[in-house]
C-alpha cells in the first residue's frame, strides 16, 4: 500500500450496515468522526476520545470495538456496523432493543448505541451468557444516568428471548 | 482532542514495514491494535511522523506451537488469543483483566508488551513465565529475554529501528501451578497492584506488577514458612510510588499479604 | 394502551423517547448539523493554577492555513462585559482569562478555524509566557494572611460570610447535656454526563442579534446573565435546545460561559462558530460541586434530642464565582435541620475562593456537603452517648402531626410520615436480618458496618433564596425575589390533535411520556396521541427565569402546571360542546377521545371535531370561545415567598423525605469497600411514573456511590489538576453498582397540582453519608473523608507497615524527588568542563534542537522530551550555581512546553573512582500542566526516565566508545 500522506485526504472504503460505503479522510480522521461527520451516520456517539466511557463502541468485522481509538484509515474494507443497523425495520425494535425499552435501561440514551453495538455482538456469540459475564462485559461502559441495574435487566431478558427465538 | 497529523503506511510485507522503520527512526510509530497509541495521539501526548500498520502482514498474524513454547506474532489480538484452545493457564487467568473485551478485540499482546506500561498484565506475565520477546529490524533479528526488556516506566530494550516481531511463552509444565490477583480502584482499571505466580517444585515465582516502574520478579523458596521474609524483603525492594488511587506504603502492603495469596493459590494448583 | 384504567398518571408506560434513542436516532447537539460555512472553535487552557499571563504569540496560528481567528482575553474583553457576580464584591468574571490564569484548564486562547483538527493543531502553534504565582487550593488556607489573593479587588480570598441565627442558640448551647461536634470536609466530584458541552454561535450584525443553539439546561435566568454580557437585551439573544440530551445532572448549566464565547467569537468572524467540549476539557473545566470544610456542633439532651446546631460552613466555589453560585450553599438554607425538629439554629456562611475550576449546579446541590455533616452528627451522638443510631434519628424526627411544619431557618415541609417511613423500610429492608449479618460477619473477622441516614430531598427551588447571601438592607435595595414559575402551553390543531409545549428541556428523565400522560388524563385521549415538545427557543416559546430542568422541578412543577393547561383547555372543550350536547359545560365529560354528556356516553362528539372547530368554524362559536384552542398556563407556587427580614428562607417548595440504611463490608486485604445491601425509602408524594422514579433512584444511588468511593477532582496543592480523564476520574462501572431496594411511602404534596415532589436528587444527598457511616461502623473510624480510598483504609486495617520508610511523602505532594548515580570511564575535569559547554551540553540534553549560552552559567534550549511514543517539545532553562570545580555543581532548570511545565534542581557530585569518574546526584522536581492532569499516574516515572535519560547522556558523551555504560546507567539512573 502507498504511503498515505498526512497533508491530504484519501479515499476510505468499507461496509457499513451491510452498504458500501465511501469517503476521504486524513490518515488522522478518527473512525468516530468518519462515521458522525463524513458519512451522516450519527447513532454512534463521542464520549471521551479515549477509550473509557464506551458511547462510541461499533462492531469491526463482528466484534465490539472503540470506534475513538479506530483510525478510519485502519478499517478499510472492514464490515462496520453501528446501532442504525440494529432495528429490524422501521417503525420495529430489536428484542434487544424492545428489551432496552421495557426495562427503562436507558434514560438520556446517549450511551445506549454503544452498550447495544457490545450486547448484540455478545449475545450472539454467548447465547448462555450469564449476569456475570454481561456485567464483564459491560465494565466497558460508562452510563450515568440508569445506575445499571436496569440495563443488566434488560440484558439478561433479551439473552432469555433471544434464545427462546433461537429454538423456536 | 483530535490527533495531530501524521502520515500512514499500512504495510503489506514485514520488510516493508522493516523498511519504514529503518528510514524513519523515531518518527515512525508501529500501530496494531493502537489500543495504547490511539489515547495518546487523541491527547496529543504522542507526535509519530509516520504510523506503521503492521495488521494486514498475514506472517505476523499467527499464532504458532514449536520446542515446548507459544509464539504469538505481533498481529495476534488479545480477545483472538482468549479463544485460543489449550491456552497456557497464566495467560488465561491474566487476559480478562487486559482493559475491557471492547478494547481486547482490536489490541494485541505484543502491543501491551511494546508499549510496556508498569501496570499493564501481558508483560507482567511474560515476565513470571520467563518468556522472550522476539525483536526484528532490517539490520538483525534477536530475542531477549523478559527480564532484560522492560527497563522502565514505558522503556523497554527495543531499539528505534525494531519491531516486535513475536513474543515466546514457555508451555506449561508438569508439576507446576499458577495464579493471578490483580487490585485496582474500578475493574478494567490499570493495576495498583498485579501479582502472577509460578509454582514449581524448587519454589515460587512471584512476579509483581504496578509497583515499580517495570514489573519485577523474584524466585522465592518453596518452603511457605520463609515468604513473609521474603515477600517482606520484595516488597521493600520494589521503589514503589505514590499517585493519585494508592500509596507506596499500601502498594507494598499488597504485595506482602496478596503476594502470599497468590502464591498459595499458584501452590495449591500444583498439588 | 387502550385501557386507560382509572389513569394513565401512576403507570410505567413505555417511554416515547426511546424509539429514537435505541435505533440511532436521536437529535443530540452534535447530531443537529450547523450551517454551511460554520467555523469550528479550539480552546487553548492554562496549565497553571495561578500564573501572570505575560504574553501571547498567536502569529504562528493565525497563519497556519484554514485559521479564521485567534482570539485572547484582550479580544472577547472588547465585545463583551464581565458575566454578573451575585455577591457584592469588587471582582469580574470573564469566559476566558483576562490579564492571568486562575485554574489549571481556564480557558486563554480561542482558535476558530475549518474544523476541529486543524484548531487544535493552532493551539499547538500559540506561545503564553506566563509567571506562575503561589496557587492556593485548601479553602482554610486560603483564608490565612500570607496565601496569595485570587481577585486584587477583594482583600483576601473570602468573596462572602453571612451569620444566621433562628430561635436562641446560646440559651440551648449554655444548657445543654452534651455538646457534641463533628468536623468534615466533602470534596469535589461531578456527574459527567456522557455527551459533553455543546455551542453554536451566530450573530447577525444587521440586528445586532446572537442566535444560539446549545445543549443549555437551565435555568433561564442566566439567559439574562449572557444577555447582559453580550451587551444586548434579552430580545437580542435567541436561545434554542436540541430536542435530546446526553446527560446534564445540573452541570449543563455550566455551559453558559462557553456561550457568551463562542457567540464572541461568531462576531469576531462574521461566521457561525461550533465548539463541542471533550472530554479533558469536560473533567478540567466545566463545572463542578463545591467542596466544603463544616464544622457542626450540637446541643443535645441526655436521651439524645438535638436542640440546637451550630453551622459553620466554608464553601469553595473555586477560582470565579459564577452564577448562580453561592447557590450551593444557599440552596439547602431553609432546611439545615434535615429531617429533624430542631428549633434553635445557628449558621456562619463563608464563601472562599481558590485556584481551582469553579463550581455549578451539581445534582444534589449543596444537599451532599450539608448532609454529609449532620448525618455523620447523628452517628457521633449515638456513639457519644452510648444510643443506638436509630434511636436518636426516631427522637429528633419531625412529627407528622407537625405537618406541614416550618423550621427553624424558614422552610415549610409540606407533607410525610417520617417516622411511619422509617419503620417501614425498616421492616420490608429486613433490618433484623442485617444486624445478625453483621454479627456473622464480625464473628469471622471480616469487618462489617452498617449505616443510616435520614434527609429532606427539597425540589422545585424559591428563585428568592439565593437572595440570603445579601443582607436584609441589600436585599432591600436590590428588590423582591421569589416564586418559581413554571408554564405550560396545550394547543389543538386544525384536525384537533393535541400538541403540549414547556420549558423543562430535559436530559434524558422522560419528561415527553408523563407529559403525555398527565395530558391523556385530563382530555380523555391516549398518551400516544399527545406529541410533547420540550426543547425551547426563546424566540418563540413561554418561558420564564424558573424554566429549565433543575431542583428536581419537573413532577412537581412542570407536570402540574401541563395539568392546569390542560385543564383549562377542558374547560373550553367543554363550553364549545355543552350547547352542542344539550348539557351544562360541567356536565360535559371527557373519555375515550370523545366528549359526551355525563350519564349519556351515546350524546357524544368525537373530541378531534370539537377541538378543531375554532379553527373551521369561529363564526358558530361564541365571541370567547372562538379562538383557536391554545392555552398556556402560568404557575408559580404562593409559599415560595421572599426572604424575610430575619432570614427566614422557604427555600424550596417540596420536601420528600428518605430514610436509608446500609450494609458495607471491607476487604480486610485491599480495603475495597463492597456495599453488601442498600435500602432507600422515599417519599416523593404522588409517583407518576414508577419506572421513571426507579431510574432517578437507581441513577442518583449510583451517582452517590460514586462519590463516597471513587470520584474526586484532585488538585496537587500547587495548583496541578490531577483527575483529567476517565482513567484517573474513576466512575463506577457496573462491577461496582449494586442495586439498591428501592421502597415507598406516598405523602401528596398538598401544594402541587400533582401531589408529585422531586425525587432525583435525593440519594446524592443521602447515600453518601450513609455508606461513610456504614464503613465508620465496620472499621470503628472516628472521621471518615470520601471518597473511601482503599489505601486509607487498609493502613487502618493493617496497621503501620514493618520497617516503612521513616518519613512519608506528604499525600498530594508534586515534588518528586530522585537520585541516581553513574560512573564514567573519563576524569572528572573532562566531566566538569562538558557541563559548562554549550556544545557539549547540546550533545548531552536529550533531543536539544538549539541551545545557547545566555550567561557564563546559564542556558536556553528547545528541547524534545518523552519517553516511549509520549513526546513534546520544550522551552527549557538551565542554570549552574554552586560551582565547586571540578567536584559539585548545583543544576537547576526549567521546562515548558504543550505537555506541560517543570522546574527541578539537582545537586551534582563528580567523585574519582579509580581513574574514572563517579557522578552523583539528587534533585527534586515538580511538574505540572496537562501531562499531570492526563498521565499522572505515568508523570513520576516518566520524569526519572528523562532525568536519568540526561545523565545517561552525559556518560556516553564523556566516554564515548564505551557503549557498554549506557546499559549500565539505564539500570544505575533508572532507580531514582
Amino acid at each position: 500500500m502507498p504511503r498515505l500522506s498526512a497533508a491530504q485526504r484519501h479515499t476510505i472504503r468499507f461496509t457499513l450496515n451491510g452498504q458500501p460505503v465511501q469517503g476521504e479522510a486524513e490518515p488522522r480522521l478518527l473512525l468516530t468522526d468518519f462515521l458522525r461527520h463524513v458519512l451522516g451516520a450519527t447513532g454512534t456517539h463521542v464520549g471521551c476520545e479515549h477509550g473509557v466511557c464506551g458511547a462510541c463502541t461499533v462492531q469491526i468485522d463482528g466484534s465490539p470495538a472503540r470506534a475513538c481509538l479506530t483510525l478510519a484509515v485502519q478499517v478499510e474494507g472492514s464490515d462496520i456496523r453501528t446501532v442504525e443497523a440494529l432495528a429490524p425495520a422501521p417503525g420495529r425494535l430489536s428484542i434487544l432493543q424492545e428489551a432496552f425499552r421495557r426495562h427503562h435501561a436507558l434514560q438520556c440514551g446517549f450511551c445506549t448505541a454503544g452498550i447495544l453495538m457490545s450486547l448484540d455482538a455478545f449475545l450472539r456469540a454467548q447465547p448462555d451468557a450469564d449476569e456475570a459475564a454481561l456485567r464483564d462485559l459491560l465494565s466497558g461502559h460508562l452510563c450515568r444516568c440508569t445506575g445499571y441495574a436496569p440495563i443488566i435487566a434488560a440484558a439478561l431478558d433479551a439473552a432469555a428471548r433471544l434464545r427462546e427465538t433461537a429454538h423456536a | 482532542m483530535k490527533p495531530p497529523k501524521f502520515d500512514y503506511v499500512s504495510a503489506e510485507t514485514l520488510d516493508e514495514a522493516l523498511a519504514t522503520l529503518r528510514a524513519e527512526g523515531e518518527g515512525a510509530r508501529i500501530i496494531a491494535g493502537g489500543q495504547s497509541l490511539l489515547p495518546m495521539l487523541n491527547m496529543r501526548l504522542a507526535r509519530p511522523a509516520v504510523l506503521v500498520d503492521i495488521m494486514r502482514i498475514a506472517a505476523l498474524a499467527e499464532t504458532t506451537k514449536q520446542n515446548g513454547t507459544l509464539r504469538i506474532g505481533a498481529g495476534v489480538r488479545q480477545a483472538t488469543l482468549q479463544a485460543h484452545p489449550n491456552l497456557h493457564p497464566l495467560l488465561a487467568a491474566a487476559l480478562p483483566w487486559v482493559g475491557h473485551a471492547q478494547t481486547r478485540s482490536r489490541g494485541t499482546l505484543c502491543g501491551s508488551v511494546a508499549h510496556a506500561d508498569p501496570s499493564a498484565e501481558i508483560p507482567l506475565v511474560l515476565l513470571a513465565l520467563q518468556g522472550d520477546i522476539l525483536l526484528r529490524s532490517a539490520r538483525r533479528t534477536r530475542r531477549v529475554a523478559a527480564a532484560d526488556f522492560f527497563i522502565g516506566m514505558m522503556q523497554t530494550a527495543r531499539q528505534e529501528d525494531e519491531l516486535i516481531e513475536a513474543i515466546c511463552l514457555p508451555q506449561p509444565r508438569p508439576g507446576e501451578g499458577y495464579a493471578f490477583r490483580e487490585v485496582g480502584r474500578r475493574h478494567g482499571d490499570f493495576a495498583i497492584v498485579a501479582c502472577a505466580a509460578v509454582a514449581h517444585e524448587a519454589g515460587v515465582r512471584l512476579a509483581i506488577g504496578g509497583v515499580a516502574d517495570h514489573p519485577a520478579a523474584r524466585d522465592l523458596p518453596a518452603d511457605s514458612a520463609h515468604w513473609p521474609e521474603a515477600l517482606d524483603a520484595f516488597a521493600h525492594a520494589l521503589p514503589a510510588r505514590d499517585d493519585l488511587h494508592a500509596t507506596a506504603e499500601y502498594r507494598r502492603q499488597l504485595v506482602r499479604k496478596l503476594g502470599h495469596q497468590v502464591m498459595q493459590e499458584a501452590a495449591a494448583c500444583r498439588a | 394502551m387502550d385501557s386507560p384504567g382509572d389513569k394513565w398518571v401512576g403507570q410505567s408506560l413505555p417511554r416515547f423517547e426511546d424509539a429514537a434513542l435505541l435505533t440511532g436516532r436521536g437529535r443530540y447537539f452534535d447530531d443537529c448539523g450547523a450551517p454551511p460555512g460554520t467555523l469550528h472553535a479550539a480552546i487553548l487552557r492554562s496549565p497553571h493554577g495561578h500564573a501572570l499571563i505575560e504574553a501571547i504569540d498567536t502569529a504562528a496560528a493565525r497563519a497556519l492555513p484554514g485559521v479564521a481567528a485567534v482570539l485572547t482575553g484582550e479580544d472577547i474583553r472588547t465585545s463583551t462585559t464581565s458575566l454578573v457576580v451575585g455577591v457584592k464584591a469588587p471582582m469580574e468574571c470573564w469566559p476566558i482569562a483576562v490579564e492571568r490564569v486562575r485554574y489549571v484548564g481556564e480557558p486563554v486562547v480561542l482558535v476558530v478555524a475549518t474544523d476541529r483538527y486543524v484548531a487544535e493543531d493552532a493551539l499547538d502553534l500559540i506561545e503564553v509566557r506566563y509567571t506562575p504565582l503561589p496557587a492556593v487550593t485548601d479553602p482554610v488556607v486560603a483564608l490565612t494572611p500570607e496565601a496569595p489573593v485570587l481577585h486584587d479587588g477583594l482583600k483576601g480570598n473570602l468573596a462572602s460570610e453571612r451569620r444566621f441565627r433562628y430561635g436562641d442558640p446560646e440559651a440551648a448551647f449554655a444548657s445543654a447535656a452534651h455538646r457534641i461536634a463533628i468536623d468534615v470536609t466533602y470534596p469535589r466530584s461531578a456527574c459527567t454526563p456522557i455527551e459533553c458541552y455543546g455551542v453554536l454561535a451566530d450573530y447577525d450584525p444587521g440586528e445586532d442579534s446572537y442566535d444560539v443553539f446549545a445543549n443549555f439546561q437551565g435555568p433561564f435566568s442566566i439567559h439574562a446573565v449572557i444577555a447582559r454580557a453580550l451587551r444586548v437585551p434579552g430580545n437580542r439573544l435567541r436561545l434554542r435546545t436540541p430536542p435530546d440530551s446526553g446527560g446534564s445532572f445540573g452541570v449543563k448549566q455550566g455551559v453558559f460561559p462557553y456561550i457568551v464565547l463562542m457567540a464572541a467569537a461568531a462576531r469576531a468572524c462574521g461566521r457561525p462558530v461550533k465548539w463541542v467540549e471533550d472530554r479533558l476539557e469536560h473533567l478540567a473545566a466545566s463545572s463542578v460541586a463545591t467542596n466544603r470544610v463544616t464544622r457542626l456542633e450540637a446541643a443535645v439532651t441526655a436521651d439524645g434530642i438535638i436542640t440546637a446546631l451550630d453551622w459553620d460552613q466554608l464553601e469553595d466555589c473555586g477560582a470565579h464565582l459564577r452564577a448562580p453560585e453561592p447557590a450551593t450553599l444557599y440552596r439547602m438554607h431553609g432546611n439545615m435541620t434535615g429531617a429533624y425538629a430542631v428549633r434553635n439554629v445557628a449558621i456562619r456562611n463563608r464563601v472562599v475562593l481558590t485556584n481551582k475550576a469553579p463550581t455549578g449546579l451539581n445534582r444534589g446541590f449543596g444537599g451532599p456537603q450539608v448532609y454529609f455533616a449532620l448525618e455523620r452528627l447523628v452517628q457521633r451522638i449515638a456513639l457519644t452517648l452510648g444510643l443506638d443510631p436509630l434511636d436518636v434519628i426516631r427522637r429528633n424526627l419531625v412529627p407528622t402531626s407537625a405537618m406541614p411544619y416550618r423550621t427553624a431557618s424558614g422552610a415549610l415541609l409540606d407533607s410525610g410520615d417520617y417516622a411511619t417511613a422509617m419503620e417501614t423500610a425498616l421492616r420490608e429492608g429486613r433490618h433484623d436480618e442485617l444486624l445478625r449479618r453483621r454479627d456473622a460477619a464480625r464473628a469471622e473477622g471480616r469487618p462489617y458496618g452498617i449505616g443510616y441516614t435520614a434527609v429532606v430531598e427539597p425540589s422545585v427551588s424559591n428563585m428568592g433564596y439565593i437572595t440570603a447571601v445579601l443582607t436584609p438592607a441589600e436585599r432591600k435595595r436590590a428588590g423582591p425575589k421569589n416564586g418559581a414559575q413554571a408554564t405550560a402551553t396545550i394547543q389543538c390543531d386544525a384536525v384537533g390533535s393535541v400538541s403540549v409545549h414547556v420549558a423543562s428541556v430535559p436530559q434524558g428523565q422522560g419528561h415527553r411520556t408523563v407529559l403525555a400522560q398527565v395530558v391523556a388524563d385530563e382530555l380523555g385521549l391516549r398518551p400516544q396521541d399527545i406529541r410533547v415538545v420540550t426543547d425551547i427557543d426563546t424566540a418563540k416559546d413561554a418561558w420564564s427565569i424558573a424554566s429549565g430542568n433543575y431542583a428536581s422541578r419537573f413532577a412537581p412543577a412542570v407536570a402540574g402546571v401541563a395539568r392546569i393547561a390542560a385543564q383549562q383547555l377542558r374547560t373550553r372543550l367543554q363550553r364549545i360542546a355543552a350547547p352542542l350536547l344539550n348539557v351544562p359545560p360541567d356536565d360535559v365529560v371527557l373519555a375515550h377521545g370523545k366528549l359526551h354528556a355525563r350519564g349519556n356516553a351515546d350524546n357524544a362528539l368525537p373530541f378531534a371535531r370539537v377541538a378543531s372547530s375554532p379553527h373551521w368554524a369561529p363564526g358558530t362559536l361564541p365571541a370567547e370561545d372562538s379562538a383557536p384552542l391554545r392555552e398556556t398556563a402560568w404557575w408559580t407556587p404562593p409559599e415560595l415567598t421572599a426572604p424575610t427580614e430575619a432570614d427566614e428562607v422557604n427555600s424550596s417548595l417540596c420536601h420528600g423525605f428518605i430514610f436509608d440504611f446500609c450494609g458495607v463490608e471491607v476487604d480486610r486485604v485491599t480495603g475495597q469497600v463492597r456495599v453488601d445491601r442498600y435500602v432507600t425509602m422515599h417519599d416523593c408524594g404522588t409517583v407518576l411514573h414508577p419506572g421513571m422514579v426507579a431510574g432517578q433512584v437507581t441513577g442518583g444511588f449510583a451517582h452517590a456511590l460514586g462519590a463516597a468511593l471513587y470520584e474526586a477532582h484532585s488538585y496537587a496543592p500547587d495548583g496541578s489538576f490531577q483527575t483529567g480523564t476517565f482513567a484517573d476520574y474513576l466512575v463506577p462501572t457496573v462491577m461496582e453498582v449494586p442495586a439498591p431496594l428501592i421502597l415507598h411511602h406516598e405523602s401528596p404534596s398538598p401544594f402541587t397540582p400533582l401531589g408529585a415532589k422531586g425525587v432525583g436528587e435525593g440519594n446524592c444527598m443521602s447515600t453518601p453519608v450513609c455508606i461513610a457511616n456504614a464503613v465508620a461502623d465496620a472499621l470503628g473510624l472516628h472521621d471518615v473523608s470520601l471518597p473511601l480510598l482503599p489505601a486509607t483504609l487498609a493502613r487502618h486495617l493493617h496497621g503501620a507497615e514493618p520497617g516503612a520508610p521513616a518519613v512519608a511523602p506528604p499525600q498530594g505532594e508534586r515534588t518528586l524527588r530522585g537520585e541516581g548515580e553513574a560512573r564514567v570511564a573519563a576524569p572528572r575535569e573532562k566531566v566538569w568542563a562538558m557541563l559548562l559547554d554549550p556544545e557539549a551540553l547540546m550533545a548531552i540534553i536529550p533531543g536539544a534542537h538549539a541551545i545557547q549560552r545566555t550567561s557564563p552559567t546559564a542556558y536556553r534550549a528547545e528541547v524534545t522530551l518523552g519517553i516511549g511514543p509520549v513526546k513534546g517539545r520544550y522551552r527549557v532553562t538551565l542554570s549552574l550555581a554552586d560551582l565547586d570545580e571540578p567536584s559539585a555543581l548545583t543544576l537547576s532548570g526549567s521546562a515548558a512546553g504543550a505537555l506541560g511545565f517543570g522546574q527541578g534542581r539537582g545537586q551534582v557530585t563528580l567523585r574519582e573512582a579509580d581513574g574514572s569518574t563517579v557522578i552523583a546526584y539528587h534533585y527534586e522536581a515538580a511538574v505540572g500542566g496537562k501531562v499531570a492532569s492526563i498521565a499522572g499516574r505515568l508523570l513520576d516515572g516518566a520524569t526519572r526516565v528523562i532525568i536519568g535519560q540526561f545523565f545517561a547522556a552525559l556518560a556516553r558523551q564523556a566516554a564515548p566508545r564505551q557503549p557498554w555504560w549506557q546499559r549500565l546507567l539505564h539500570r544505575l539512573g533508572l532507580h531514582a
